[in-house]
């Protein structure tokens, strides 16, 4: 079988059925460490777009961005984490169905 | 042909790992599958001459963040399962319509710049030779985007404290 020689498109495909799986995951999963792991495979998606055009515009800026992009994940883990954790010590659940108060 | 050969296999693989860490029921595999995903992330990248940027993937996503994420898991070991709640399935559903309308948005939208390609001749000239992918980022990095590099590092530095004061014992 001949293989097409790989373009741009190979790789903005592959996002973008990276990124609905992330979807998928956010929409249908109720375990909240699961909605936060399935962000981190859309945050990638991105990512590998930035890096494909940065290949293909032979310009460094999208991958700058695409650090600036996982410090930012980085940050939104460690935060989010923390919120869970917390939440899990007073409600022992981690289901975001369950999770409609703004305090308690 | 090579480029080819690894290309689709570390695709499927991406789809593969990604599909299991939407499914699986147990959250810890969820989170190895999770590392293996952005282990091969990281691949792509060098296929795509940006080997900093898989450096710091692996440093950072593989290693870092993923570990995070297994000893939250690891400290909130659910004792009662999640009770599946009555009205869950129309969300589901939905959830799958909404990623089929936007994956195929996405499709429209790649295809109909294929087939016009004039865009893509705008491209830049390449970067001087002898100057390495690293050497390049480094030079954005402390040149053009230096303000930007310093809100990050600010931006770190305050969810560093906020995860440690909500995740304080006596919060």
């Amino acid at each position: 079988m001949p293989l097409t020689p790989i373009t741009p498109y190979h790789y903005l495909v592959l996002s973008a059925a990276l990124f609905s799986i992330g979807v998928v995951g956010v929409m249908v999963r109720r375990n909240i460490i699961i909605v936060l792991m399935s962000i981190e495979l859309m945050l990638n998606a991105v990512n590998i777009n930035l890096a494909t055009f940065s290949y293909q515009l032979h310009d460094g800026a999208g991958q700058v961005f695409a650090m600036f992009i996982i410090a930012v994940a980085a940050a939104e883990a460690a935060v989010g984490l923390g919120i869970i954790l917390a939440f899990y010590r007073n409600k022992e659940t981690l289901n975001i169905d369950e999770m409609n108060t703004m305090r308690w | 042909m090579l480029e080819s050969i690894v290309f689709y296999t570390l695709a499927t693989l991406i789809i593969g790992f990604g599909v299991l860490v939407v499914t699986t029921r147990n959250t810890v595999h969820c989170v190895l599958f999770l590392v293996a995903n952005f282990l091969c992330v990281a691949m792509i990248y060098v296929l795509l001459a940006a080997e900093f940027l898989a450096i710091i993937q692996i440093l950072v996503y593989a290693g870092g963040i993923v570990v995070l994420y297994l000893f939250v898991v690891m400290l909130v070991n659910l004792q009662r399962q999640p009770a599946t709640a009555p009205g869950r399935r129309p969300q589901a559903r939905a959830g799958f319509a909404l990623a089929a309308v936007m994956l195929a948005e996405l499709s429209a939208i790649l295809v109909f710049s294929a087939s016009h390609p004039a865009s893509v001749a705008a491209a830049a000239p390449p970067a001087p030779s002898g100057m390495g992918n690293t050497t390049m980022v480094g030079l954005l990095l402390y040149s053009d985007y230096l303000v930007p590099f310093e809100v990050a590092s600010m931006l770190l530095l305050v969810a560093m404290v906020g995860a440690i004061i909500l995740a304080r014992k006596d919060a």
